[in-house]
């Protein structure tokens, strides 16, 4: 009997000793622990496609032209500097001469000329070698038309000179380089070890950071490259990247110290988080638009006034109040404002007649009081925060329309195939842009635009684009913008709903990690306080 | 029962785990949605650069005869959502953890569920027998992804006696295996009161119970075996649901294991990954199918296999 | 739950009239399940709570689907008993209306996996041989079909249909069910009153049916009790592929899972729809053991 209770004595000493031996360990000094969202599809620049990979990608690879972390200029990367033709057709690099791969080989202008023939090459099925299809040649490559990639609009001059020729004028092509599709890639590494050379014993990278370890959904960890040319100023020893899909987890690994920057904060959290001051919390405008498609083909959503009535009921500084409550902007404009030095037309109505308005529409439309009307769908994928947003909608087009609107959720996949089939009323959708300029956003409603789930086509607006890529003065492209979107407006083949913002945890020990509306955080400039820490 | 049964039963095992591969191969291909489709689209020219990278061009009995004749040398494929990896990657990475996590569920699953059980079936409708059966019902009510952030919560967070997530020292383990247990332990305590309660009237039990034996040894030497019949059954499809069914638990904990992956590779229509784990899943409840029946003939020397 | 069926628990006895004085087995059931305090107590609660869920519409307090932004996860009060949740609804008219879905949903789809589960299992476990091989093969292979894409299939070819749901349902939970009735059916059918029966030229049937399955109920009621709140939880997940419940509408699953999320925040949202739940479960719990108990002769005296 001694002896049982002896043993029992001691297993829950263990379990309480180990509670207290066991608690949260501080992290080594200059580690920094970063949540990262989803495990990484790949590391291979012209394959991925997610944001969790670009924030890794964009420490390990190098491109020609980076970007200045607070202002998001363009500034010189391999390319020591640039000069661009009168016509905004021609781009000559001149190459740094001490960039170097991580096996210590020098970066040449033929790394990018392979690189870029790579991202376009059939074979390799990059899904966005549309970045490539500005370059002479680079859709026609892609597509098959044309085999010899001796005739893409990209040459090495010499080992430091590099030579693009573009289809177009393309204004932002500059800001376009700093897209991980057209980083450079190691030849001989892609080669030697085909789809596996991204694995962290193979992979050779041109960044201020090297690949260390890589585990399926547990880890990923880089350190400084020994042969970057600015290795004296990455102050960090190694960065891990955890990938936390659970957002909950991720919240409580912050406040249990056990990662500095968190990915996001959980939607009902936000609240409690934005009372919060220690100043860890943190909340900056985000380049994204959240917006319901119409699907115009559906009656009765052909006819624009019940588009319109549909957007007037909308109340737009409730949903972000209440519903969304990150802080976002109310969507009363399509593009976020302050997109390449944009600031969209505000035209829908906000003020209180907005909903008399409204009501008069659907009357004209022949739907006095909603009486009448075919019935509409809210079509979404399965999610917590699509839902909230859906509920909140129906019941203010209840409210104020007295339309009825039906809800049905569907798994991811499903949505997707529905969405694309045309099968939906109202569908959501949320708009990343690729770049800091409104062509990212307004791109999306041109008739031809495969993206383009609304079934609206409108020759005005594809010619108005199409005036805008050909301008090359900024002001009046900014104009041409503008008129663009004020038709879109009117036209309303969408419910604009609001402007993101990313809302995320930060410790106050991180230095030189700036927030910026593209999410740009090159760890090269981030480096630790411990001192603040404690 | 002997060498001759288990010949016998991987004799069957074979043209079963065919029917399962077509059955799953033609089944996944039948759903909405393709491996690449995404927030955007991708333009058909991509697209069909993509499809034919992966030859999902090719007419779909190719493919199944490829997927087949690749499957024969142990190759299941690539995965296509994680692009540099291959399907068999993907499970000795994750496999090994699942198994860990799974076996240390299971031990407390086992111990607690039988404790309980036990103690419960010894005095029905006692102060004993109500407080174990009442925490059995939470444990049911209270599923896997509450539970999990419950625990968090307390032992984590607020006591900050554990670590919240993760996978590296042996204090991780301790609340995922106890949540993954928890919900096991509950089913297993209800049925073992149950099964011993069923036994516990049959008349050899009367006899011993005659003869003076006292309960505790009653319960030990002769109810357990008879008993527990209904667990052991149940242990068949628990034991690979423990391995491979820990989803929930590793998502909370952010555990490396298999178990994510069976869902979310349904999510990403990633086909290959999709076989790969329903034919492990299937290889698991074989075996553990099998083991239960052995167990069974073991317990009950009435039951005979020929 | 309902304040009329709170008293309930409190354990107000109401005793149900007097049963005729029958000898037939189920009579004999029936006056010993009558003796069982708590088995009566959980069968008064789950009429009771049929009976609210019977008017929920009338009884509810508000609309499932009314909301009050300006007032959301505001704690239980005397306007919201049970608080409101994240857009300011009224959660314990969604815990009414929930509950009703999930003890239909729970109670249907547990009945259909126990009725293919028993059948199955004895078949498969009383003829034994060649046929159970191939029964139980059949078995495994289901086990390893991958669900998600099972109910996906279902939903293109068949559309959003009620049935559907039962069928997804019932479809996961029998399997287990007819792996256990079969392991007792295997052990039972060497007994020596089967033998009996056997010998008397009793057919197959009727001793599946009057002898082993009777015999097997014991663990089948406790899996069956068993089975109704994974099935009520399931249907969350089920929701999730766009069967199941659709919003604004909420079942105990999703109002579960839902809770969860603010747990930290708003208990409320978690702790109601849980102890709905579990009151529901330990009430069909407490009937199933005394179900049980009361239809075991040899248990009677003990």
């Amino acid at each position: 009997m001694m002896g049982k209770k002896t043993i029992a004595l001691l297993t829950l000493t263990a379990l309480l000793g180990a509670g207290c031996t066991g608690r949260n360990q501080p992290i080594e000094k200059d580690v920094i622990v970063i949540g990262n969202g989803a495990e990484p599809k790949d590391l291979d620049p012209h394959l991925v496609t997610g944001i969790p990979e670009h924030h890794i990608n964009q420490n390990l690879f190098e491109a020609l032209v980076s970007v200045h972390p607070e202002t998001l200029e363009p500034i010189p990367g391999v390319a020591l500097s640039w000069k661009i033709s009168k016509d905004g057709k021609e781009y000559v690099f001149n190459l740094r001469k001490d960039a170097k791969w991580s096996n210590g080989e020098p970066v040449t202008a033929s790394d990018f000329v392979y690189a870029w023939t790579r991202l376009l090459k059939p074979e390799t099925a990059a899904e966005y070698a549309y970045q490539g299809y500005y370059i002479v040649n680079g859709k026609e490559f892609n597509t098959g038309k044309l085999k010899d990639p001796s005739q893409l609009g990209v040459k090495a001059i010499d080992p430091h000179t590099l030579k693009v020729n573009l289809v177009n004028s393309t204004p932002f092509f500059l800001g376009l380089l700093y897209h991980h599709s057209l980083y450079p890639v190691h030849q001989k590494t892609i080669e030697k070890w085909g789809a596996a050379w991204t694995r962290p014993e193979h992979i050779v990278t041109n960044g201020p950071f090297i690949l260390s370890k890589w585990e399926t959904n547990k880890i990923i960890s880089i350190v400084p490259n020994p042969h970057y040319w600015e290795k004296e100023k990455i102050a960090l020893k190694e960065a891990r990247f955890l990938p936390i899909e659970n957002l909950d987890t991720e919240e409580k690994m912050f406040r249990s110290g056990k990662i500095h920057i968190t990915n996001e904060i959980p939607l009902e959290k936000i609240p409690s988080w934005q009372k919060d001051s220690t100043g860890v919390y943190q909340t900056h405008p985000y380049l994204g638009s959240y917006f319901y498609w119409i699907n115009v083909r559906k009656k009765p959503l052909e006819d624009k006034r019940i588009r319109k009535a549909l957007n007037l009921a909308v109340d737009r500084e409730r949903i972000v109040k209440f519903v969304t409550r990150g802080g976002q902007l109310p969507g009363n404009v399509y593009t976020p404002p302050g997109t390449g030095g944009y600031e969209p037309p505000a035209i829908l109505p906000t003020g209180a007649t907005r909903l008399e308005e409204a009501k008069k529409l659907l009357a004209e439309a022949g739907y006095p009081g909603g009486k009448g009307l075919p019935p509409i769908e809210i079509l979404y994928n399965t999610h917590e925060g699509h839902k909230k947003i859906a509920e909140a909608l129906q019941q203010m087009w209840k409210q104020n329309l007295g339309v009825q609107v039906t809800l049905f959720n569907q798994e991811w996949k499903v949505y997707l195939d529905s969405m694309q089939q045309g099968q939906f009323h109202l569908g959501r959708q949320g708009w990343i842009g690729d770049y800091n300029d409104p062509n990212t956003f307004l791109d999306l409603f041109i008739s031809d635009n495969g993206n383009n789930r609304s079934g609206w086509k409108n020759p005005a607006y594809d010619s108005l684009m199409e005036k805008a890529g050909r301008e090359l003065d900024l002001k009046k492209r900014l104009a041409i913008f503008t008129e663009a979107e004020t038709l879109l407006m009117d036209e309303l083949p969408l419910i604009p709903l609001y402007i993101y913002t990313r809302n995320y945890l930060k410790s106050k020990a991180v230095r030189g990690w700036t927030n910026n509306v593209q999410d740009q955080h090159p760890l090269k400039y981030v480096s630790l306080d411990h001192e603040t820490a404690k | 029962m002997g060498l001759g049964y288990l010949v016998k039963r991987l004799a069957v095992m074979v043209p079963v785990f065919l029917l399962v591969v077509t059955l799953v191969f033609f089944m996944i291909r039948f759903a909405p949605g393709g491996p690449f489709s995404g927030e955007r689209n991708v333009s058909p020219e991509i697209l069909r650069n993509l499809n034919a990278k992966y030859h999902l061009d090719k007419p779909l009995m190719e493919q199944y005869f490829s997927y087949l004749s690749d499957l024969s040398r142990g190759d299941l494929g690539p995965s296509f959502k994680y692009a540099n990896r291959t399907v068999n990657q993907l499970i000795a990475e994750s496999f090994p953890v699942s198994l860990e996590l799974g076996a240390i569920a299971l031990m407390w699953a086992l111990a607690i569920g039988l404790f309980a059980g036990g103690i419960a079936s010894m005095k029905p409708n006692s102060f004993w027998d109500y407080v174990p059966m009442s925490f059995s019902i939470l444990g049911i009510c209270l599923p896997t992804f509450v539970i999990g952030p419950l625990l968090v919560l307390v032992f984590a967070v607020w006591l900050e006696w554990l670590p919240v997530a993760g996978w590296n020292s042996w204090e991780d383990r301790i609340l995922p295996s106890l949540t993954l247990g928890f919900a096991y332990a509950a089913f297993i305590s209800r049925l073992t009161r149950g099964g011993l309660l069923e036994i516990r009237n049959q008349d050899f039990i009367r006899t011993a119970r005659a003869k003076g034996l006292s309960e505790t040894r009653i319960l030990v030497v002769h109810s357990l075996r008879g008993g527990l019949l209904p667990v052991v059954s149940y242990m068949g499809p628990a034991l690979a649901g423990i391995v491979s069914g820990a989803l929930v638990t590793e998502t909370i904990f952010n555990i490396p294991g298999l178990g994510r992956f069976f869902i979310q590779s349904a999510v990403n229509r990633d086909y290959t990954v999709v076989m790969g784990t329903a034919l492990l899943y299937f290889a698991l409840i074989f075996v553990c199918n099998f083991f239960v029946d052995v167990a069974y003939a073991l317990l009950d020397p009435r039951v005979k296999y020929e | 739950m309902s304040r009329a069926s709170a008293i309930q628990t409190i354990g107000i006895p109401l005793q149900p009239e007097p049963a005729p004085k029958g000898h037939s087995l189920w009579g004999d059931a029936f006056l010993r399940l009558r003796k069982n305090k708590l088995a009566v107590t959980g069968l008064l609660f789950l009429l009771v709570e049929c009976a609210v869920f019977a008017f929920t519409p009338w009884v509810a307090p508000y609309g499932f689907e009314t909301q009050d932004l300006s007032n959301t996860l505001a704690a239980p009060s005397a306007l919201h008993w049970f608080g409101t949740d994240t857009l300011g609804r009224d959660l314990f008219t969604r815990v009414l209306y929930g509950g009703r879905i999930s003890l239909l949903v729970g109670v249907l789809a547990s009945l259909v996996s126990v009725l293919i589960g028993v059948l199955y299992g004895a078949t498969a476990g009383f003829i034994g041989g060649k046929l159970d091989s191939l029964m139980m093969r059949v078995v495994d292979v289901l086990y390893a079909l991958p669900f998600i894409f099972l109910v996906i299939i279902l939903m293109v070819y068949f559309g959003r249909n009620i049935v559907l749901l039962f069928i997804a349902l019932g479809f996961t939970q029998w399997l287990t069910m007819a792996r256990i009735v079969r392991g007792q059916v295997i052990s039972l059918r060497q007994k020596e009153y089967v033998d009996a029966a056997r010998t008397m030229g009793v057919t197959q049937f009727r001793i599946v049916l009057r002898h082993l399955i009777p015999n097997s109920l014991g663990p089948v009621i406790v899996y069956l009790t068993l089975t109704v709140p994974t099935v009520v939880l399931e249907e969350a997940f089920l929701s999730f592929l766009g069967l199941g419940v659709q919003a604004p509408m909420a079942s105990l699953g999703t109002l579960i899972s839902g809770g969860v999320e603010v747990m930290e925040i708003a208990p409320w949202l978690l702790l109601f729809p849980a102890a709905a739940l579990s009151l529901t479960l330990f009430s069909l719990n407490f009937l199933g053991d005394g179900l049980r108990d009361a239809l075991d002769p040899k248990g009677a005296k003990d």
